[in-house]
């Protein structure tokens, strides 16, 4: 595996300010992603896990340390907001082609692409439809496809698989897994469940209660592709019980 | 299945009952046709009215301030209530003149306006901008603060520029509110032309009803006062055809 840093994140402090109050988010993060690494964080609510993605993603100014991203370029990102965050005025084609446009696509490369990626998350027959006709999970889908379609260096995920029923998760994660080993993207993904990060992650930073702090950074070294039937092994075992011990 | 077509139509039905009905009470009450003209008066009058053209020209001429004054009052609303919604130093700096300028009635500065810019089309114009601005203004400053900030920040993940926010965030997103203000704008801008008209004017409805009130020509007064609610149903009608348009995701 290639070991450059593509992204590396130090002292990373967060702190909120309303009126008078003070809430510090985050405090001292600091850790190192390799390039097409695939990184999970886990933690309990109120970590601290979305305002570090927002972090990564420029979207809030750290209040103290260095996000520093050595990808030859500014990096391209990918965004999976914890809601699923469409324009209710487009349809679904339209929402996922949003990033191509952006970008100033051709008009019937990014067409393809977006169908292809209809295709993907499985919401065939709904171009056309407008967000308020869409289930919770689907819709979570559309936020996923358009996540992908510009095909971006850095993927930041934040519980993206949430909304969606079991069977659904578990295909979205072998199909994540599968762009993820085809495409050879660098992923951040947040998220809850200890399986999700054990079937997916090449690591898993686990965050404190607030303010955030890393508590664990856990090497996942069990073997590519991770079928269903790996959560029996033993050493799925073993890893998922660090994991929960670390979390509380 | 019957009663759906007649609620449908209701609207028309009541017109039809309403005509014969105005009819007969000007044949029992016996008034005169210069205090309350039949609607057959009123129809020949319109005929004589749409055959020497002069209809077409005044009608055509409010339309024209109408039009104008829309244009450029929405315009100038629109981009003030932009910043406005973008800066709240800005929008504490004017808010006082603001809801000044709406406390006074238009029909007071009208005369003032006309002192100032002239008995042509200038005047007409601007009363007209200056009555649909205000609720463009603040339909505009509503929309844009209801945009969901989580957008902005999908837009700034997606490292769109500022036109493109504007265009393909913002813009889209505060559609239906703007258009909601275009359309009170529309309806009011009839009133603003018409203000000016009345104050001084050679030409336009305003004139002709002005015209029609001293000669007692009351018939005319009713064919200017009928055109006048038609350009209003007019542009209230485009507005709604581009919210068809435009909003067919809201239906
Ligand atoms: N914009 C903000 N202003 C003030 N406080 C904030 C802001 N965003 C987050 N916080 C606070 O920072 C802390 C961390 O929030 P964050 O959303 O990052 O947690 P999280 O780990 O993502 O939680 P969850 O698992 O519930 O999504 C919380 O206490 C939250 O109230
Ligand atoms: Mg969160």
């Amino acid at each position: 595996m290639n070991s450059n840093p593509a992204l590396v994140v130090k002292d990373l402090s967060v702190v909120f300010e309303d009126d008078n109050a003070e809430l510090q988010a985050l405090e001292n993060i600091s850790f190192a992603l390799r390039a097409r690494e695939f990184v999970c964080f886990l933690g309990p609510s109120g970590s601290g896990k979305t305002t570090l993605l927002r972090a990564i993603a420029g979207l809030i100014q750290p209040t103290a340390g260095e996000i520093d991203f050595r990808f030859g370029r500014p990096p391209k990102i990918g965004m999976v907001f914890q809601q699923p965050n469409l324009m209710v005025w487009r349809s679904v084609l339209d929402n996922i082609k949003l990033p191509l446009e952006l970008e100033d696509v051709d008009k019937n490369i990014a067409e393809e692409k977006s169908k292809e990626l209809i295709d993907l998350v499985g919401l065939n027959g709904f171009e056309r439809s407008y967000p308020r006709d869409l289930s919770g999970g689907m819709a979570q889908r559309v936020g996923i496809a358009r996540a992908l379609i510009h095909d971006p260096d850095l993927l930041l995920l934040d519980e993206p698989f949430a909304a969606l029923d079991a069977l659904t998760r578990e295909r979205m994660w072998g199909e994540l897994s599968n762009i993820w080993q085809a495409k050879r993207k660098t992923v951040v993904l947040v998220t809850h469940s200890i399986n999700e990060a054990l079937f997916l992650a090449d690591r898993v930073l686990v965050l404190t209660q607030r303010p955030g702090r890393i508590k664990l950074d856990l090497e996942v070294s069990l073997p590519r592709p991770r079928a269903d039937d790996i959560r029996y092994t033993s050493q799925f075992g073993e890893l998922a019980k660090k994991l929960r011990a670390a979390i509380e | 299945m019957m009663k759906t077509f007649f609620t449908r139509y209701l609207g028309i039905i009541s017109i039809v009952f309403a005509i014969p009905i105005w009819q007969l009470i000007v044949r029992l009450s016996g008034l005169p046709k210069f205090i309350l003209p039949s609607p057959l008066d009123v129809y020949l009058r319109f005929v004589t009215a749409v055959t020497d053209g002069s209809l077409l020209i005044h009608t055509g001429h409010t339309l024209l301030e109408i039009l104008l004054g829309l244009f450029f009052g929405a315009c100038f609303a629109t981009i003030l209530g932009y910043f406005l919604a973008k800066s709240r130093a800005l929008e504490k700096i004017l808010a006082p003149y603001l809801v000044a300028s709406q406390a006074i009635p238009i029909v007071a500065v009208a005369p003032l306006l006309i002192l100032w810019f002239g008995s042509g089309l200038a005047p007409k114009v601007l009363i007209c901008a200056l009555i649909v601005f205000f609720p463009v203004l603040v339909n505009t400053i509503v929309g844009v603060r209801a945009v969901p900030p989580a957008l902005y920040d999908l837009m700034k993940a997606l490292k769109a520029t500022r036109w493109q926010i504007l265009f393909k965030l913002e813009l889209p997103a505060s559609l239906p509110v703007l258009l909601g203000g275009l359309r009170i704008g529309a309806t009011l801008s009839v009133i603003g032309a018409i203000v000016g008209e009345l104050v001084n004017a050679k030409q336009g409805l305003g004139f002709l009803l002005k015209v029609g009130d001293f000669q007692y020509d009351t018939a005319m007064v009713f064919v200017a006062i009928l055109m006048l609610i038609t350009l209003a149903l007019s542009l209230y009608g485009i507005v709604t055809l581009l919210e068809k348009k435009f909003l067919k995701w809201m239906k």
